[in-house]
């Protein structure tokens, strides 16, 4: 329906966008292939294990095309990527593609309850520190909000896990649900809050809420202060323009006119923020989900880093990248749709 | 030819010492208005005091950071062990201390390394433009696309876990932000008129960049470099985390939270020590490089 929308001139601009796009994709895919190679781990007796003779590797490495030059196994590799073969996973056996698939939800589940406390907390916070600009209030912002950047966050899912989970009891421990329940409930969509809200199995969902508070809190911390620090920024460039005088000399009230007017205005950035955050709560996920034994994409791709499971590795780090290309893209899209002083 | 190659260096000395008399003087200047805030002071504080332990980390140390004595493994903090101690029976203490010789190690070669490499791309980025800037620029949007660690974790798993690695993997994660700084700044200063002047002299590509275009770059750079390091320190602490940086049994703080976490229900300690100092270095970092940013920016 937006395609309607755009002018010509604008569908040519998107679409010289996705063109290099497209290049960067090709680069990407490059990197990873790179990273596979130099990889000191040799793909050929991960195959055949290390009793296998010499005529079976020699079989094997030439099936898996290694005698061939670089770009020509590059050139494999694109035709198996285009293909969706990742190859198979040392520890499960399973196709890497299936494997991240399954364990996928589990970390959108994480990164999503994450976002709502990066929103919910980052937002009010900004907003309250450009209105108090210069004032100590908006210090102690920002220096919840530095704190916010600079703190290891798996030391502070360890510090969370000792205080509410060791000392205080009021969360669950490691992992999405208790033990007593787990495997309870079938996976429809994989994200167990919704998985077990749609099984009306009240039980399970409680015990997920306690399990995801804490992970989901701690990763969303660096969210909130990023969304906070530009919220402030943003808010702090509206209320110095002359629109916002004139609102306060018509006897406007600071509610409406800090709402109403100035916040407006500011919204299509903070989606943007938003979604950028969004992608890099991605890399928190990683670490938190190491520390709090999330089954998710963040430990699949630690644990395959460690067992030196080449297929898995590279399968993980190019959705990474895919992921953050495609958000960057997004936010450009939504900034052009959304932002009439963008267009031409 | 000697008359006039001493001719010339008594005149760079001269304009030299000039030049060192201006950064001196901004220099001091900046520091007073550093000072002035308290908040970038208090960084800049903690980064002194955190190069003072490491200097002097053996006489600040209690125990000796690696000797085990396992008879006395995971004490709670007393006066004897301040900070308690690990499974080994190691001074929690002493090993933070000493862990700051590594930290600063690692923020110093990432910088060695990303400084040069990101000025030198995005200046001739910058400076030549066309093919040349949309290929670097590619290059660099490709190493942007990714969020540092997970790229940091590609390269090791590529290069093999360990201290020297890790710095690599994270050097070859920094260098792009640099490098997009630099070409910003040389864009605008391609069109000055005391480049192109010099360019009417006839000056090479590679003189014009590195005296006349560089160090017009190094502020802002520095400044970049500076608010990096809460980032590089962070990162390290990560690849520590997940065994692929530092390895046992050098006292890298990452990696003390990561063998303390096994220990970490019954002994906090273990933990909480190293994190604090990860948190209290990479916040002073933060401080500072707000601090400076806000100094050079002239909308301040």
């Amino acid at each position: 329906m937006l395609t309607f929308q755009l002018s010509n001139k604008r569908f040519k601009h998107f679409f010289g966008g996705l063109s290099s796009v497209a290049i960067t994709l090709l680069g990407l895919l490059a990197l990873t292939f790179f990273i596979g190679r130099v990889m000191p781990i040799d793909p050929v007796l991960s195959v055949v294990g290390p009793d296998a003779d010499n005529s079976t590797y020699e079989q094997v490495y030439k099936e898996m095309g290694l005698d061939k030059p670089l770009y020509t196994q590059y050139l494999y590799y694109l035709n198996d990527i285009a293909h969706g073969d990742f190859g198979n996973a040392l520890l499960t056996g399973r196709p890497v593609i299936e494997d991240i698939a399954r364990v996928f939800p589990a970390t959108l589940e994480l990164a999503t309850v994450a976002i709502i406390f990066g929103i919910v907390i980052g937002i009010p916070l900004g907003v309250y520190a450009a209105v108090n600009k210069g004032r100590a209030v908006d210090h102690i912002i920002r220096v919840i909000s530095l704190f916010g950047y600079s703190t290891p966050v798996f030391w502070v899912g360890m510090i969370g896990l000792i205080i509410f989970y060791a000392w205080l009891n009021v969360v669950g421990g490691s992992g999405r649900v208790d033990l007593a329940y787990d495997g309870f409930v079938d996976p429809v969509t994989g994200m167990l809050l919704i998985d077990s809200a749609l099984a009306r199995d009240w039980d399970v969902f409680q015990s997920a809420i306690k399990h995801i508070i804490l992970p989901a809190f701690i990763l969303g911390l660096n969210a909130v202060s990023f969304i906070t620090r530009m919220t402030r920024s943003f808010m702090l460039e509206q209320l110095s323009q002359e629109y916002i005088l004139t609102a306060q000399v018509k006897g406007l009230p600071k509610r409406v006119v800090i709402w109403r007017h100035a916040f407006r205005n500011i919204l299509v950035q903070l989606l943007t923020i938003i979604t950028l955050s969004y992608g890099s709560l991605l890399e928190g996920a990683v670490l938190i989900e190491t520390v709090f034994a999330w089954p998710g994409f963040g430990q699949y791709l630690t644990s395959s880093l460690l067992l030196g499971d080449m297929n898995a590795v590279v399968a993980s780090i190019l959705l990474i990248g895919l992921i953050f290309i495609s958000l960057n893209l997004l936010t450009d899209l939504l900034y052009r749709v959304f932002d009439p002083r963008t267009r031409k | 030819m000697i008359t006039n190659s001493t001719m010339k260096s008594s005149s760079i000395s001269k304009s030299t010492n000039a030049n060192l008399m201006m950064l001196l003087k901004t220099v001091g200047h900046g520091c007073k208005r550093i000072i002035r805030n308290p908040l970038t002071a208090a960084g800049l504080v903690v980064v002194i005091l955190l190069l003072v332990i490491a200097v002097f980390a053996p006489w600040i140390a209690t125990h000796n950071p690696l000797a085990q004595q396992l008879s006395n493994s995971l004490q709670a903090p007393s006066a004897e062990h301040w900070f308690g101690t690990d499974e080994f029976g190691r001074d929690i203490f002493s090993r933070l201390v000493y862990g700051s010789r590594i930290t600063l190690y690692i923020i110093a070669l990432v910088t060695i390394i990303v400084g040069p490499i990101g000025l030198a791309i995005g200046t001739i980025s910058g400076y030549f433009g066309g093919i040349i800037d949309t290929v670097f620029m590619r290059i660099t949007d490709i190493f942007i696309s990714f969020p540092g660690l997970v790229l940091a974790l590609a390269f090791v798993a590529a290069l093999g876990p360990g201290l020297e690695h890790a710095v690599i993997a994270i050097a070859l994660t920094t260098w792009p932000p640099i490098a997009r700084l630099a070409r910003a700044e040389t864009l605008q200063l391609r069109k000055a008129d005391y480049i192109v002047a010099v360019q009417l002299q006839g000056a090479s590509a590679t003189r014009i960049i590195f005296r006349h275009i560089v160090p017009m770059c190094l502020s802002s750079v520095i400044v970049r470099l500076t608010m990096n390091m809460a980032g590089i320190i962070l990162t390290a602490a990560g690849l520590g985390f997940l065994g692929l940086g530092a390895q046992a049994p050098l006292p890298e703080w990452g990696a003390m939270i990561s063998t303390g976490r096994s220990y970490m229900l019954e002994n906090w300690w273990l933990v909480a020590a190293p994190g604090a100092a990860i948190m209290l270095v990479s916040l002073a970092f933060n401080l500072l490089g707000d601090g400076l940013r806000d100094l050079l920016d002239p909308r301040n």
